[in-house]
């Protein structure tokens, strides 16, 4: 006799009010300021007076369980028993009385999590899956990032930087992780390789057309079969076509390349929000540390650190110092590349006598 | 019983490093775990990926499963490598709607571990980039084991596929004095009337709610979210002339002058000569620099509520788009107020799902028909605040003009 199959309850996002430390709780809505009193911890006051302090840790972000339980414990012993996630998956932790606040900081190090990523540091890199679990990745987005944070370890916990920088790495360029003042993102950069024999199979062939960005992906007969065609001169090499098809595979050891964007600030601060440009592409995808690519963000974080002002996001300070003079500074090529043939492209071409010698 | 370890060279070099390596800790379950399965799928997974590593190639596709009663919130894994690597042949994802803003108790993050630990790999991420949950690695025979027991102590499953996916809300309200709404609730109602939408995916693509409480907007709604809710005001920032004269002492007046009073992007903000200042609240635009710098001594206004912008996403498939203003100004107050935020949210998905193409997002429709039939659509007027300046192109019929100016004019009478 088949089993009587459970019924789900659809209870959607929890109210988090059971799970939020008292402080927060109490005063919900009656906070008045904050300040940073060092590098890796916020304390805000409220308007009675209450004080939080917040630890913020970074961690490997696909935690085991020991981890978990290790980061369990130390809330059990410092935050009573409460932690906060932020987005880009720092744990934070909380305490009421200040001395309290070094005893918390040295049981995270202790148990190997690094303390910071507040105000002007290097976050931790928020990313995508990669080849842990991701369909179409041209490199693993977890390594990427363990390599780049221990190069950047000193960044994210001082936080000297002129601004805060949000650095994203996605593992194609579909760009699931998002805009970054730096984005390191694989670009593939040959057509996908199809394999006939399949496609009838596997692929329902109309919604494979219809997700291609450029119309480059027709039906067609092949060896008698109904099968798909890609017009290799149309085709931007995004690897779209791959989940829905994926006898239409894009991933290739030799032709993923990293690339790197810079200027995405999702602030409204000082100007309205603005997207990733590229800076840097043809980055060998070299594992297991890809030293390259973070060569090139060091070089970009040094520069930028040595150049703008107080204030400044790495979008403004470009702005202000000119594309010309950002590439001379880190010491990349300006390519054909660079100059946008997408829709709307004419936007962001230079028509005024606005130079830089 | 000693397991054959697979060996993982490349791997290893990750381990190497200040920063928390995540292959010691899938390490740490292949060596130190007591359950025998949850070592051999640690270990399968690191051959397979030390495969990754070396052929520098991903061996994951996708599929489709789901638990009883819905149909999305799981990425299906299967590996295309698992003749070689067995014991995580299959591994998928399940995406589990967090509380919002991300506030958990240890007690619930035990509970939530002693279940994955019985049916799963013991590898979770907080969080995923589309807010959720990642319980990475369930076989086919686990996955519904496991959602059943956290379903029954409160947990749910997110979205995944073509429908409404998980919320992000900012930590607002709950600890940052810039808070202008209640995030938690715009979240917890907004994604929780459209539980449907989430579990079973019938949309033309994904749509995704993010709230943030400031125009600083930390969760990243406007580029990342098909409906960006941030919070706003309407009335005079508060300043604190004491704090502003304490801030001009500490700092010198050069510092204020440099990152403050030029660096508002509508020259709205004077410095007096007795080191106060004068904000002339018309020119304001709530941008948050000036606030940013001094939290103590300039704050958000009193009359609180809420900007809306609709069409923001990533690259697939024109490129990525920011959200636009739809909704210049809603108050947030009365449980009316409430109720119409909801219904704008309906109007939109509904027009989207009617209108949209196969795999377009809401944006992309946008583009493609024009803000001004999408807002025809939803029932919303038009307002200067949606555009950067008005049309540049003088190609365009104009003959209902005269209609149009009437319906603005007594649109400005009845506000007044």
């Amino acid at each position: 006799m088949a089993k009587e199959m459970r019924e789900p309850i659809e209870s959607g996002c929890p109210d988090p009010f059971q799970y939020m430390h008292p402080t927060m709780r109490r005063n919900f809505g009656m906070w008045a300021y904050h300040e940073h009193p060092r590098p890796g911890v916020l304390l805000h006051v409220a308007k009675n007076g209450d004080k939080l302090w917040t630890v913020k840790a970074g961690t490997q972000r696909i935690l085991d369980l020991f981890s978990l339980r290790k980061l369990c414990d130390i809330a059990d012993e410092y935050s009573d028993g409460y932690i906060r996630f932020t987005l880009r998956s720092n744990p934070e932790f909380f305490v009421t009385e200040e001395e309290r606040v070094e005893p918390l900081i040295n049981a995270l190090e202790e148990a190997g999590f690094i303390v910071g990523g507040t105000q002007n540091s290097v976050t931790t890199l928020s990313h995508t899956q990669g080849w842990l679990h991701c369909d179409i990745p041209g490199t693993d987005a977890s390594g990427v990032v363990k390599a780049m944070m221990d190069e950047l370890i000193d960044e994210f916990r001082n936080a000297d930087m002129p601004n805060r920088v949000h650095i994203t790495t996605s593992c194609c360029q579909i760009n699931c992780g998002g805009q970054g003042d730096i984005a390191i993102n694989v670009q593939h950069t040959k057509p996908p390789k199809i394999n006939h024999d399949l496609v009838a199979n596997v692929c329902e062939r109309p919604s494979v057309v219809a997700r291609c960005p450029v119309a480059a992906i027709r039906p067609a007969m092949v060896n008698g079969k109904p099968s798909l065609e890609v017009d290799e001169k149309k085709c931007i090499c995004c690897g779209a076509c791959f989940p829905p098809c994926p006898p239409m595979q894009i991933n290739d050891a030799e032709h993923t390349k990293l690339s790197i964007w810079v200027g995405g600030n999702h602030s409204n601060a000082r100007g309205k929000p603005t997207f990733q440009k590229l800076v840097a592409s043809g980055i060998p995808n070299n594992p297991p540390r890809w030293p390259e690519a973070t060569a090139i963000v060091k070089r970009i974080l040094k520069a930028y650190n040595e150049g703008a002002k107080d204030w400044e996001r790495i979008n403004e300070w470009i702005e202000r110092i000119g594309w010309p003079r950002f590439f001379e500074e880190v010491e990349l090529p300006f390519t054909k590349y660079h100059i946008d043939n997408w829709r709307g492209s004419r936007k962001s071409l230079n028509s005024s006598a606005y130079i830089r010698f | 019983m000693a397991i054959d370890k697979y060996p993982t060279p490349m791997l290893d070099q990750l381990e190497e490093g200040p920063w928390p390596s995540f292959i010691s800790g899938i390490k740490r379950l292949r060596d130190e775990h007591p359950n025998e399965k949850i070592n051999k799928v640690a270990n399968s997974l690191l051959g397979q990926l030390e495969h990754s590593y070396e052929t520098r190639k991903g061996y994951w596709k996708g599929g489709t499963i789901s638990v009883y009663g819905y149909g999305g919130g799981i990425i299906p894994r299967f590996s295309e490598v698992g003749h070689a690597f067995p014991e995580s042949k299959e591994f998928h994802t399940l995406r589990v709607q967090p509380p919002a803003g991300n506030h958990y108790s240890t007690a619930m993050l035990r509970q939530l571990a002693d279940s994955w630990e019985k049916y799963g790999s013991g590898l979770i991420t907080f969080h995923g980039q589309t807010g959720n949950i990642m319980f990475i690695g369930a076989d086919s025979d686990q996955y519904q084991h496991f959602f059943d027991e956290i379903n029954d102590y409160g947990w749910d499953l997110g979205g995944a596929g073509p429908c409404v996916r998980t919320a992000m809300s900012c930590v607002g309200a709950a600890r940052c004095e810039m808070s202008c709404t209640n995030e938690q609730k715009a979240h917890r109602l907004l994604v929780n009337n459209f539980t449907d939408d989430v579990h079973r995916p019938a949309l033309p693509y994904k749509f995704k709610f993010k709230i943030s409480g400031c125009p600083n907007d930390c969760q990243n709604a406007i580029e990342r979210a098909d409906f960006a809710v941030i919070g706003t005001w309407r009335d005079d920032m508060k300043v604190n002339q004491d704090e502003v004269k304490a801030f001009v002492e500490k700092k010198g007046r050069q510092y204020v002058i440099d990152n403050v009073i030029t660096r508002c992007p509508t020259n709205a903000i004077s410095l007096n000569d007795d080191d106060t200042i004068t904000v002339n609240n018309k020119d304001c635009v709530r941008c948050m620099h000036c606030l940013n710098v001094m939290p103590k001594a300039l704050g958000v206004g009193d009359d609180k509520g809420v900007t809306i912008l609709i069409g923001g996403k990533r690259t697939l498939k024109i490129g990525d788009l920011m959200g636009t203003v739809v909704v210049p100004f809603k108050k947030l107050e009365t449980e009316e107020d409430w109720e119409s935020l909801v219904e704008l949210a309906e109007e939109i998905i509904d027009f989207w799902a009617e209108n949209a193409l196969e795999h377009e997002r809401c944006g992309e429709m946008i583009e493609r028909i024009g803000l001004v039939n999408f807002l025809e659509g939803i029932g919303v007027e038009v307002d200067p605040n949606m555009v950067n300046h008005p049309r540049e192109c003088s190609y365009v019929r104009m003959d209902g003009w005269d209609e149009e100016a009437i319906k603005w004019f007594d649109r400005q009478a009845e506000a007044s």
